[in-house]
């Protein structure tokens, strides 16, 4: 096995016995990403430098006898929307090309401070807009299982190359489905974590109190492991959870024995590919096996959650994007006065699918369309959390497919924004809700594309939802690997 | 039917200088978009709560006391423009 198809585990393992040094683990990382950049572009940065420095900097404290836990020496790709000092930050936009932040997001120093090593910056949708990381102003990327496909989106760069094996471990940040449909799309584990228990602090930020970070990994485990180490309470962040949070390792390995689990009742039927529904009730029926109890709920809002989250999402887009205006970073366009340059530098700096969320969100907010608009998307948002609730008196968490289709190929959905915008119809609601959620992998269809598996907990149900999480991925033994030719760049 | 948007006070709004082809198409796909949008409206009852924070915060407070902020140069170090230490900007009010 090469060092690069390890796990957080085994990795940790390894660096801990001395049987490898994490020098060897990141040049392997490396190697594998020069093989495969040239067909995925996963990355728009790779940090060779500082990421050797610092992958020498944890062999020294391994040396020593320093241990700053399960992340240190392992190498890791950071979604492009996240502040790293000293190193380019561009959401994948025009309008921030050539920005290098004079700040790290609490996320990459909790990265640092867990003595991670930080490979590069990984490619998304412009701003986290988009399911398909097409709407990349520095190109598409590619899904390592089949490179005529998309990874996903937005953080389809982080999902192809932890996927591709060019990361280790990564992060990414989940609005509407974010993390977990590209996860899904690329056959690795990905967790959306409840509403302010991951700082949001250096997160550029696309809607506010809908934006979580979260990890993709290689395994259950290691995802529980990944976002003990990046989450906690931080004053930077006014929405950060200062109370007790969840252990996600505690009930790792218990088995689903006496827990209720819901299948979603809305989140099937037309759109929904017949793989993907007959690998989820194999799934649902193999847990009834195991011992959970498993029910069919109906939770009717999330017919409609969809159409509120593109009102909520495009608003908060509108407002936070007001920022770049041309003036204090990013790019500018000449203009006679103050507001000619703002109007002119955006327009030139940001690409259609931003410009579109921009105007469809000031629409919604403006005068005489709001209360119609942007006002009704917050009533459904109430009337999921409503339903949510009722759902979860009767069961521990939910279950239903993370994505309808799986990946489906490039240029298919770019023409047809609402096509694209379905891709995210099984990971919204838990965005609205604030709640937890996680896609795993459960199998492949006729093609040989990964199908994923969504769990969703209530708000801070993290060991129950990775107690669930561990036992789907035992019970599917997905060990398939993508097939990805190896082709020198 | 879709909805019609005066797109140009949309754009306006949103500082947003576009050609008159770039309003015309987005003008369309909002339209579209926002037919799908109005399926809000369909929503039967009326939710017991106000959307909130999903931990059920209402606000949050930190001590007002001074700490440094980030170094002023190395943040002038990404604008377009500076000088002695400000923003440069072209005029913001017409002048006769």
């Amino acid at each position: 096995m090469n060092l690069n198809e390890l796990s957080i585990v085994e990795a940790g393992e390894r660096l801990r016995s001395g049987a490898t040094s994490a020098s060897q683990i990141l040049e392997s990382v490396l190697e594998r990403a020069s093989h495969t950049e040239a067909q995925l572009h996963a990355y728009l940065t790779i940090d060779r430098e500082r990421a050797r420095e610092s992958a020498a900097r944890a062999d020294a404290d391994f040396a020593d006898g320093i241990d700053k836990g399960p992340l240190q020496g392992i190498p890791f790709a950071v979604k492009d929307n996240l502040c790293t000092r000293g190193v380019e930050t561009t959401a994948s936009s025009q309008i921030l090309a050539g920005y290098v932040p004079p700040y790290d997001a609490t996320v990459v120093n909790k990265l640092k401070d867990g003595g991670a090593v930080i490979v590069g910056k990984t490619n998304l949708d412009e701003f986290a807009m988009g399911s398909s990381t097409e709407n990349s102003a520095y190109g598409a990327s590619y899904n390592p299982w089949d490179i005529g496909r998309i990874p996903g989106g937005s953080s389809g760069g982080s999902a192809a190359a932890v996927s591709a094996g060019s990361a280790i471990g990564a992060l990414g940040s989940d609005t509407g489905g974010s993390i977990r449909q590209p996860a899904a799309l690329t056959g690795i584990v990905g967790i959306k974590p409840t509403y302010g228990t991951v700082s949001r602090y250096g997160l550029i930020a696309f809607a506010s109190s809908l934006d979580q970070i979260g990890p993709l990994s290689k395994s259950v485990e290691d995802a529980a492991l990944t976002l003990e180490a990046i989450w906690g309470y931080d004053p930077l962040d006014a929405t950060s959870y200062a109370g007790e949070y969840p252990d996600p390792l505690a009930d790792l390995g218990k088995g689903v024995e006496g827990l209720k689990l819901g299948v979603v009742k809305e989140l099937a039927g037309d759109g929904y590919e017949p793989a993907v529904e007959e690998a989820v009730a194999d799934m649902e029926q193999k847990l009834a096996m195991a011992g959970a109890e498993v029910i069919e709920v109906s939770l009717p809002t999330f017919d409609i959650a969809l159409s509120a989250y593109y009102l909520i999402a495009p608003a908060e887009a509108s407002a936070n994007l007001a920022r770049f205006d041309g003036i204090r970073y990013g790019h500018r366009a000449s203009g006679a006065t103050t507001e000619a340059l703002m109007a002119r530098s955006r327009a030139e700096g940001f690409g259609p699918e931003v410009t579109r969320r921009i105007l469809l969100g000031t629409y919604a907010l403006s005068a005489g369309y709001y209360d119609a608009f942007y006002g009704q998307a917050q009533r459904v948002r109430s009337a999921i959390r409503e339903d949510f609730a009722r759902a979860y008196q009767q069961v521990d968490a939910l279950v239903s497919p993370t994505s309808p289709t799986v990946a489906f190929a490039a240029g298919e959905r770019t023409q047809n924004p609402l096509s694209m915008y379905l891709s995210d119809i099984c990971t919204i609601p838990s965005n609205l809700a604030g709640h937890p959620a996680l896609s795993l992998p459960i199998g492949l269809d006729a093609d040989g594309l990964p199908i994923g598996f969504q769990i969703m907990a209530p708000a801070l149900g993290e060991t129950t939802l990775f107690r669930v999480a561990a036992e789907v991925e035992r019970l599917a033994g997905f060990t398939a690997r993508p097939r990805i030719e190896m082709v020198a760049s | 039917m879709p909805i019609d948007i005066d797109i140009a006070h949309v754009a306006r709004l949103s500082r947003l200088d576009l050609s008159e082809e770039e309003l015309e198409s987005y003008r369309t796909q909002l339209g579209v978009i926002l037919d799908h949008a109005a399926k809000v409206q369909e929503l039967e009852g009326e939710p017991t709560q106000e959307s909130e924070h999903p931990l059920g915060f209402v606000n949050a407070f930190r001590p007002d006391e001074r700490r440094p902020s980030l170094d002023r140069s190395e943040v002038l170090e990404q604008a377009p423009e500076s000088e002695n230490g400000y923003f440069v900007v072209p005029p913001a009010l017409e002048t006769e």
